[in-house]
């Protein structure tokens, strides 16, 4: 009993990271219909803003919850101005060019993003203070420390807030009608330039949150953190199909039950790579959309 | 309207020498044509003779190579398709490209994007006039637009179109792909918007139904005005009609 309520807990703080960094991904895919293979980089740049503005706010302000907002806050701003300057960058000048150049340059954008963290902050792995207050409570006679539950309830919020946004705002609708129709969206006034670069804001503030969540989960990071992040939220939100809200949730969650489970039932517990690849391959082969994903979405 | 009164107001959309190209594929060879506040004009010609590039061109979707096109007094060549839409001509495109994934209502309610939040009154009265045109669109409001008839999807477009609202309406082959009953329901529509002081430009291959409604037309061919006339005059001229109009 106790092991089962440990791992599922597990299971959902894990799910709930992974679910966060591939909802993050998939949003600019969902409405520019570009794969946005710098977006690992953008992971890790939060993490690092993360943990300066942190590390630096726990000498003025004593309250843990205070820093963690505020440091937050910080991150999710220099985040998002990096985002909107890789697509100014990197995207807007390829506008017309072939899927393919758009891909090529986005993996060379990372690359210089994260060699930029390399040589600004070093090569040290670091430790991500406590954001959350470490405080233990009693579940189902199971000792849970605080930050598990936060992780899970901070990814839900974030997820339901997304997802009313996306429902049921002017920016949301027009999100929607860019990644559907681009050209009638103009027929309707919308700037799709500034939509999409609004989608890469939303990725942006979104892998801020997740980061700020894996920083809490696992505390030790180094300035390649983005470069395994990427990958999970790829093969999450292609299992859940890439461009869909709800499937990066699924896939995320998926993955997080594989990463937990597998290692349970196999000898070694890196064959979860195994397993998780091996699902993502099956899924493609029935329904090469992936799980939730829709007909008619241009793949590269 | 006969060519005299034309000649004495300004138009609101005047058109200059206007070459467009696809490549080394010319698709449009210096037409001219002009039109004026409150006119239903028609643009007629074959499949292939230009017409939908006439008015992507129009409307920022297609690069204008030369030539002038001023609506109101200035000119707008090459701006960026929402820019126009702001400024006053509204498409309606061929093969109506509602929003699929997107409900009907959703699909009207962003049409309403450039003011929904400064004057929400204004996009509840227009629906409200959409929902009199169309009372089909509002059983279906809760649809997805993807899901609707032809007819329907149709009646979508040009509702979104009165919810944007401009001074000039560009309407690119309503008829297309509508069963011939639907077609004249449409069309009495357009009449009918037409009738309220709404300026529009039509494209249409079923040159018979568009001249019932428009007062002025132009014949494209492979990219250039052949003939243009008041609909009596190119009706009345046997040889336009077997030529051009099939």
């Amino acid at each position: 009993m106790n092991t089962f309520v440990q791992q599922i807990i597990n299971f959902l703080q894990l799910g709930s990271i992974y679910a966060l960094c591939a909802l993050s991904f998939t949003m600019v895919y969902g409405v520019a219909r570009l794969v946005n293979f710098a977006h690992g980089s953008i992971f890790g740049v939060s993490m690092y803003v993360l943990f300066f503005a942190s590390t630096y706010l726990f000498n003025v302000i004593e309250s843990t919850w205070l820093v963690y907002v505020i440091s937050l806050v910080i991150s999710c701003i220099v985040t998002s101005l990096i985002a909107l300057l890789l697509e100014r960058v990197a995207y807007t000048p390829l506008r017309n060019a072939p899927k393919v150049a758009v891909v090529v340059s986005s993996v060379g954008a990372g690359m210089v993003i994260e060699y930029l963290i390399l040589n600004i902050a070093g090569s040290k792995a670091l430790r991500m203070p406590s954001l959350i207050p470490n405080i233990k409570f009693d579940l189902l006679g199971v000792s849970v420390p605080l930050y598990k539950f936060m992780i899970i309830i901070i990814a839900i919020i974030t997820m339901v807030v997304l997802n009313i946004v996306i429902k049921k705002t002017k920016l949301g609708i027009a999100m929607r009608a860019v990644s559907q129709d681009r050209v009638a969206a103009g027929f309707m006034g919308i700037q799709t330039s500034k939509v999409v670069s609004a989608s890469f804001v939303f990725g942006a503030i979104i892998a801020a949150v997740a980061a700020s969540l894996y920083g809490t989960a696992y505390s030790i990071f180094a300035y390649d953190v983005g470069e395994s992040i990427i990958w999970w939220s790829f093969i999450a939100a292609v299992l859940g199909g890439i461009g869909s809200i709800n499937g990066a949730v699924l896939g995320g969650y998926i993955i997080g039950a594989i990463s937990v489970l597998a290692p349970i039932i196999l000898p070694v517990s890196s064959y979860k790579d195994i397993v998780a690849f091996a699902v993502l391959i099956i899924v493609l082969l029935v329904k090469p959309t992936g799980l939730l994903g829709k007909k008619g979405i241009e793949k590269i | 309207m006969n060519t005299k009164n034309r000649e004495r107001s300004d138009p609101i959309l005047k058109v200059e020498d206007l070459y467009v190209s696809y490549g080394k594929i010319a698709a449009l060879r210096g037409i001219s044509f002009e039109v004026h506040k409150g006119d239903i004009v028609a643009m007629l010609g074959a499949n292939g003779a230009g017409k939908t590039t006439t008015l992507n061109a129009l409307t920022g979707v297609v690069p204008v190579k030369s030539g002038s096109i001023s609506f109101k007094g200035k000119t707008i060549n090459n701006l960026p398709t929402s820019k126009i839409t702001t400024m006053g001509i509204v498409h309606v495109p061929e093969g109506r490209r509602i929003f699929p994934d997107l409900t009907v209502g959703e699909n009207l309610r962003i049409a309403a994007y450039l003011y929904e939040n400064k004057d929400k009154d204004l996009y509840l009265e227009r629906r409200e006039n959409v929902f009199k045109l169309f009372p089909r669109l509002e059983k279906r409001v809760n649809q997805l637009g993807g899901t609707l008839s032809g007819g329907e999807q149709q009646m979508l477009a040009i509702g979104r179109a009165l919810i944007t609202g401009g001074e000039i309406l560009l309407l690119d082959e309503p008829s297309m792909g509508l069963a011939p009953m639907l077609v004249k329901e449409i069309l009495n529509t357009v009449k009918k918007i037409a009738e309220d002081g709404q300026t529009i430009m039509l494209v249409e291959q079923n040159a018979m139904l568009a001249m019932d409604i428009a007062s002025y037309c132009y014949v494209l061919e492979t990219g250039e005005i052949v003939y243009e006339g008041t609909s009596d005059y190119i009706r009345s001229q046997k040889k336009i009609a077997e030529v051009y109009l099939g």
